[in-house]
């Protein structure tokens, strides 16, 4: 019968282009493409301030997006706060690696900026980075230039 | 006084009374699905006149939602120099909130009074007793496909709404008003979570397509059997959809999103 084959073909090709949305959602619009939990291992940043820095924000080194972090919790004891972020586990980073807070742009979201150093030896998974620098207090800043200028 | 007591009783017996069979026809049409699985066939008509023939309707209310959006946000963003986040706010309001609810009302106005009035009439006419005489249970036979279909529909329709508003925003502002094409993407893809907004964006579309399924055919079937009874059930179809789709995708927003 070909009024039935016709019905087929449309609601074949309606499902059909129901699906490839679905997909373009997943890949075109939401980051899905780019993130894959099985080949990642965590690293752990310890930092005096991690400002205004979110669970989900980038971790990039060199410039690229090599992981994100994914949790921010608070040392009960030195009061500092630890950074755990997720990094592709193709990319081996140096055990003397330096990690800094660093704002995108003026008024841009904060990330995860890594130095990798001159090490033989590659990080641990949870293993700490040492060397941090905190993200800058826009505050902070401001006074210190007020004090400065106050003493001159 | 009296007579305000009797009828304030009254209105609310028969709303529970409507409640309680409502939700009767719901476990059975439910229970009933199993049944639509071993033919297919039946369904596949259904998928026909609820999905296919609203696909129109929402593709093209899709790009054109995109397009205001990626106009309007344009103007707003660039005071603030940041019309490169045009695709993020464009992507975020239609997956979020617009893609689900918008094709939801569109689906109820198009599928469900269309559902309701063929239900509602087949009642009218006795169909739906000729059926029951016949020792066929009309609710597996007539109502458990078309709940399925809208269920079904749904979720591929929101998702069709969603993408081409995204590209309707690319139109606009990418192609008219001069955004830059890797910033409109990246900052989107960036800006945009599967987990968090794509998936609860799809449950969203999952929970609308069964309150409207469940509506319309509830009111196709509990329709008084005239023709001023059919066209009340289907205004009744309409109202009642958007007024639940309005308040589930609150009550949803609100678990999803919010810290409620």
């Amino acid at each position: 019968m070909q009024n039935t084959k016709t019905l087929d073909t449309l609601v074949g090709l309606f499902v059909a282009s129901g699906i490839a949305a679905l997909f373009f959602m997943a890949m075109q619009i939401s980051n899905l493409s780019s993130l894959s939990d099985d080949t990642t291992y965590t690293v752990l940043a310890r930092f005096e301030n991690s400002g205004g820095l979110k669970v989900k924000s980038s971790v990039s080194l060199a410039g690229v997006n090599i992981g994100r972090v994914i949790n921010i919790s608070i040392d009960k004891e030195t009061f500092q706060s630890i950074v755990k972020m997720q990094i592709e586990s193709q990319y081996s980073l140096p055990d003397d690696t330096s990690a800094s807070i660093f704002t995108a742009g003026l008024l841009g979201e904060q990330y995860i900026s890594l130095e990798p150093g001159g090490s033989e030896d590659a990080i641990e998974p949870n293993g700490f980075i040492d060397i941090t620098q905190s993200a800058l207090v826009l505050e902070e800043i401001i006074g210190q230039f007020l004090v400065d200028k106050a003493s001159e | 006084m009296i007579q305000f007591l009797q009828n304030l009783g009254n209105s609310t017996l028969s709303s529970f009374a409507k409640l309680g069979r409502s939700s009767f026809f719901l476990i059975h049409t439910l229970t009933a699905i199993s049944g639509v699985i071993l033919r297919p066939r039946l369904l596949l008509k259904q998928l026909f006149s609820v999905g296919v023939l609203s696909f129109l309707i929402i593709t093209i209310s899709g790009l054109f939602v995109g397009m205001v959006l990626g106009l309007q946000g344009f103007y707003i963003l660039s005071d603030f120099g940041a019309e490169e986040t045009l695709g993020v706010m464009v992507a975020a309001s239609l997956v979020r909130e617009l893609g689900p609810v918008v094709s939801a009302l569109l689906f109820a106005g198009r599928a469900g009074s269309a559902l309701t009035a063929e239900i509602g009439l087949m009642k009218a006419t006795e169909q739906l007793s000729g059926m029951e005489m016949m020792a066929i249970d009309p609710i597996k036979r007539i109502i458990a496909p078309r709940f399925l279909a809208g269920f079904i529909s749904m979720p591929l329709l929101s998702a069709l709404f969603s993408s081409i508003g995204v590209m309707g925003g690319h139109i606009v502002g990418v192609g008219i008003l001069g955004v830059d094409d890797g910033s409109y993407w990246s900052q989107m893809q960036a800006g945009l979570d599967f987990q968090d907004d794509i998936i609860n964006g799809i449950i969203k579309s999952i929970v609308f397509g069964f309150a409207i399924s469940w509506i319309s055919l509830f009111e196709g079937y509990d329709a008084i059997p005239t023709s001023e009874g059919v066209s009340r059930a289907t205004t009744r179809t309409v109202v009642n959809s958007a007024f639940t789709i309005l308040g589930l995708d609150f009550i949803l927003t609100a678990l999803m999103f919010g810290d409620i």
